[in-house]
């Protein structure tokens, strides 16, 4: 999976919860929308460009992106 | 000609409800006030004889052949003019009756060819049965005296011949254009003697403002107005009622068929009266355009190659089937079972997808299953699940009929879902108001007798400043309907929101710049839409189709509550479907993470249910959506995919991407009626079966299941839900249905909303908008009546993002897409029709100040280019769009639309930004290449009804 492709979709998911919850939560809401829609590959490919510095991510993305790493555990 | 089945009443149902008792022939008779008497006997039994009454238009009282004598009353009234009162004594027969009659049809009769046997209408004619009737089988005028005969026939239609000989001026088709289809496209044209049917400004009608429809053709009494296949092969034998497999209006059509078994042949396809969706009427597509399915570019044989740029070779079914299976099995094996997935359509039946999903979660065990809803329609399901608690819209079609403002967001209706536009535009003639948002200039704000009371003629890209702006004043100036808020929504929630909108950056004054739509127009437009008592919102892909897709769904959500707009009829959330069975596809849990109902793969309670069902372990992961299947093709983890009924090559965006994509997977299995563009890429091609040939059930946009039945024998020998079976099958995993109603028992057992759907129900009701279940025996017409599917409606936050497609130096335009009238999505089933006489190729519309200023004239070549790609097309130089904007239709490959189209997306859903796309335009000589190619591989055959 093209990491820079799912970069954006975790930005523009953030970019609508950063707005709809409160900053705590909204790290919750992304981290649950990636955990129920996206499929356990993308999810392994963003927690991994993560660990290697999440490039293009943005700080909620970041922290959205390491409570689903941490979940994944 | 109406349908051959069809009991004619000849005037519509009262719809009122009190009761009138009165005496007809002598025999009392029970029927609602407001009724005719025409109507009155027709249900007694005792039938008044008549010619321009036909119980789709309104009264007109002209042909005096329904006379009769009323008790007390002087001279002889038109019984199709003269409603029923209580006591009324009526005679419809007497000797005084019968004569007036005989005179009256006598001067008919004066006036029109006797060669009944070799008429096209001949049995079917109520001129002819008329004459029988009242016992007129010649005149006493001759036939020597000034006739009409000499006049031309206007044969210009590819579809239907106009033959003035054969008119009687009845009016009826004249109404029909006016009150069925509301074009008013025909009139009466001259006086006296002179009189006769004209189309626009006597113009030939394939010339004239007539969109088609065929309304005319059948309110047309005798064969003045005819099919042109009732004149080459005869009067249809039987009639089959099923359901139109274009767009998700779902119309009812009696297929009027000829001969059996492989001989059958579909002559008519005439709208069902009776028809819940359609009420009677139909589109140029529906009634016309199902020439495609006997074309001769139908692949009727199973075929497989090894690479795609091996020829093709026939196979028997069970070696194409046998062959997809192996390779399935073999890339599972090398490269892990989540490696293979499929693609479900929104044009097949819901048994179909059902069955597609199923191969994929219980043969495949993995959820990698998506639909093209996927590219329409996804953020509808996401936002309205999430405000409202159902992936649904909430009305039914006629609801309409009782609104007070309609507001038509991002959806062409005359184009694309041409049936309800006509209902729509037959309320805002009785005096409805209409507020339309869209970039472009489209029919439905300004047509005949229509004029939208505000165009919110914003830029692509801005529907959520817009939406934000109009809640900002629907909050600002104390609009919110307090009481419904309080009652129905979730307080804490609304209160964020109220706080959030009440921003003075969502003001119209401070959106304005962003989305030009003045602020003025918008404070009275939210004044309107609020102040009305039922106020309704539709939709279509012009809200869904950007990367706030999403958010601009909840948004009109949250402005329905916010107004109270919900939970009875006349208002509501209304999306307009693109494809037939767009609503079935989603219900059928075509979507990768959701099972059938909307339930999500996590759930291990209902993931337990379809366990026990299908005897399999289900995966609790979601599984790839389409754009992702792509992105995995290309990193190598995604190799195999069975595609039914979905051309993804075309209609999908970016197309080199997708090429990309195909190219790197060792098992492409395309099943299909035409070897479509993603079939260049397929190493197996399955023969599909159109909706003619098998049985089913189609789920339009208000919810109703509607049924399909098979009308011909499958061409290629199987119907799609056979194929899919025997793949299950070959695969390992069992499947045994005899026949479709078996799929749908089984989609009630697992479903909760379907629960009480069967096709013995359906054959009962004609028609059921689901939920159907204990609650709802009959079905649900209107949703979330007394409290929300989800239980209080939830408010969402919806900041206005805005998209990252830009325009700037080097692309300085916006490319919007939507679709004309007489073709349908990527064309496959209306390239190969005579509607191509109306849109042969697709146009690019550019302004005249764009167009200046790069040297374009109208038909010019010119080439467009964005970040993704380029084509060329040909341009149309109009005002209908905004400077700064370009518009184009997709409906042709060879247009290549989405060569240019990006990778950009909603942001929940992935579904496609298709109507924002940064352009350059300039003035070219020819199409490109490859253009060239694919025109001189498509060219349209006008002559194939």
């Amino acid at each position: 999976m093209n990491p820079a492709q799912l970069t954006k979709m975790v930005n523009d998911i953030a970019a609508f919860f950063a707005s709809e919850s409160g900053e705590e939560q909204a790290v919750t809401d992304v981290s649950g929308h990636l955990q129920r829609f996206w499929d356990p590959r993308m999810r392994r490919e963003i927690v991994a460009h993560y660990a290697r510095g999440g490039e293009g991510l943005n700080e909620l993305s970041k922290k959205a992106v390491a409570a689903l790493a941490k979940a994944s555990q | 000609m109406y349908a051959i089945d069809h009991h004619d009443l000849g005037t519509p149902a009262s719809s009122a409800v009190a009761p009138v008792t009165l005496e007809i022939d002598g025999r009392p008779v029970t029927v609602a006030e407001g009724t005719s008497i025409m109507r009155a006997a027709g249900l007694a039994g005792c039938s008044v004889p008549k010619l321009c009454a036909t119980d789709n238009l309104k009264s007109f009282g002209s042909c005096r052949l329904c006379l009769v004598e009323i008790e007390g009353r002087r001279g002889y009234p038109a019984s199709c003019t003269t409603l029923v009162s209580e006591g009324m004594k009526v005679k419809t027969q007497s000797e005084k009756l019968g004569s007036l009659r005989r005179g009256v049809m006598e001067l008919y009769v004066s006036d029109h060819p006797l060669d009944c046997v070799s008429c096209p209408s001949n049995g079917h004619c109520e001129l002819q049965n008329m004459a029988e009737v009242v016992g007129v089988s010649e005149t006493r005028y001759g036939l020597a005296g000034e006739r009409h005969e000499h006049l031309a026939k206007d044969a210009s239609n590819p579809y239907f011949t106009f033959d003035p000989n054969m008119c009687i001026v009845c009016s009826r088709c004249v109404r029909a254009c006016d009150e069925v289809q509301g074009t008013l496209a025909l009139t009466i044209q001259g006086r006296g003697f002179e009189s006769k049917v004209a189309a626009s400004q006597d113009e030939s009608f394939v010339e004239s403002e007539c969109v088609s429809c065929g309304a005319c053709v059948e309110a047309c009494p005798t064969a003045a107005l005819t099919e042109k296949p009732l004149h080459f092969m005869g009067q249809p034998e039987r009639a089959v009622t099923t359901t139109c497999a274009y767009c998700g209006v779902g119309c009812s059509f009696k297929a009027e068929v000829k001969g059996r078994g492989d001989a059958a042949q579909v002559v008519r396809m005439v709208p069902n009266r009776d028809g819940h969706a359609n009420q009677g009427h139909a589109c140029i597509k529906g009634r016309f355009a199902f020439g495609y399915a006997t074309h001769a570019d139908r692949i009727l044989k199973p075929m497989v190659r090894a690479r795609i740029s091996d020829p093709w070779r026939e196979v028997s079914w069970d070696e194409a089937i046998g062959h997809a299976a192996a390779q399935f099995k073999r890339i599972q094996q090398q490269h892990g079972k989540y490696a293979v997935g499929g693609i479900t359509s929104s044009r097949c039946t819901n048994e179909e997808t059902f069955l597609v999903q199923k191969l994929v979660r219980a043969a495949f065990g993995n959820n990698n299953v998506d639909t093209c809803a996927r590219v329409c329609h996804s953020p509808t399901g996401y936002g309205l699940k999430h405000t409202l608690g159902e992936s649904a819209g909430t009305q039914a079609f006629n609801s309409v009929m009782k609104s007070d403002v309609v507001m038509v967001i991002g959806a062409n209706p005359t184009e694309g879902h041409p049936v309800f536009a006509s209902q729509l535009k037959r309320r805002l003639r009785q005096g409805a108001k209409l507020i339309v948002v869209d970039p472009r200039v489209t029919a439905i704000v300004r047509s005949p007798h229509i004029e939208a009371d505000y165009h919110l003629q914003l830029r692509p890209g801005t529907n959520v400043a817009v939406m934000n702006a109009l809640a900002h004043v629907i909050v600002t100036e104390g609009l919110v309907k307090s009481e419904f808020v309080a009652a129905r929504c979730e307080p804490a929630a609304f209160e964020k929101w109220c706080t959030f909108i009440k921003d003075p950056r969502n003001s119209p004054e401070a959106t304005e710049s962003m989305t030009g739509v003045p602020a003025d127009t918008v404070r009275r437009a939210a004044r309107l839409f609020a102040s009305g008592r039922n106020g309704a919102i539709y939709y279509g892909l012009g809200v869904t189709e950007h990367s706030q897709g999403s958010t601009m769904v909840m948004g009109i959500a949250n402005l329905a509550m916010a107004t109270g707009n919900l939970g009875r009829e006349g208002v509501g959330v209304n999306p307009l479907r693109g494809q037939n069975n767009v609503q079935g596809a989603c219900d059928m849990g075509s979507f990768p993470h959701e099972l059938p109902g909307y339930r999500h793969v996590s759930d291990a309670a209902v993931r337990t249910q379809f366990e026990t069902r299908w005897q399999v372990p289900l995966e609790a992961e979601p599984g790839l959506r389409i754009p992702n299947m792509f992105e995995a093709a290309l990193d190598g983890s995604f190799l195999g995919l069975y595609v039914q009924g979905e051309d993804i090559l075309q209609s999908d965006p970016n197309t080199h991407h997708v090429v990309a994509a195909l190219s790197a997977m060792e098992c492409v299995v395309v099943q299909d009626l035409f070897l479509n563009e993603t079939a260049k890429y397929a190493h197996i091609f399955l023969p599909g079966s159109s909706f003619l040939e098998k049985d089913g059930t189609f789920t339009n946009a208000e919810r109703r299941i509607s049924r399909v039945r098979k009308v011909l024998n499958p061409k290629a020998g199987l119907a799609d839900w056979e194929v899919t079976v025997r793949l299950a099958n070959a695969l390992g995993y069992p499947m045994a249905y005899d026949h479709p109603s078996q799929i749908m028992d089984e989609i009630a057992a697992l479903t909760p909303t379907f629960t009480g759907v069967s096709y013995d129900k359906l054959d009962r009701l004609g028609s059921i908008q689901w939920p159907c279940n204990e609650a709802a025996p009959q079905g649900t017409p209107t949703m979330h009546i007394d409290e929300f599917v989800r239980g209080k409606g939830r408010f969402y936050i919806t900041e206005y993002v805005p998209t990252s497609e830009r325009s700037n130096s080097r692309f300085p335009l916006i490319l919007t897409t939507g679709r004309v009238l007489t073709q349908y999505n990527v064309g496959a089933q209306t390239r190969r029709t005579p509607n191509v006489t109306w849109h042969s190729e697709d146009r690019f519309e550019i302004h005249p100040d764009d167009a200046e200023t790069r040297g374009v004239k109208e038909g010019d070549w010119v080439g467009i280019t964005s970040r993704a790609g380029q084509t060329v097309l040909r341009a149309t130089v109009t005002d209908r769009v905004q400077p700064g904007v370009v518009y184009t239709t997709f409906h042709f490959p060879e247009s290549g639309a989405n060569v240019i189209t990006t990778d950009n997306s909603d942001w929940a859903t992935n579904c496609p930004e298709y109507k924002v796309t940064a352009v350059q335009v300039v003035k070219v000589s020819q199409p490109a290449d490859w253009q060239e190619r694919l025109r001189r591989r498509y060219e349209p055959d006008a002559n194939h009804v």
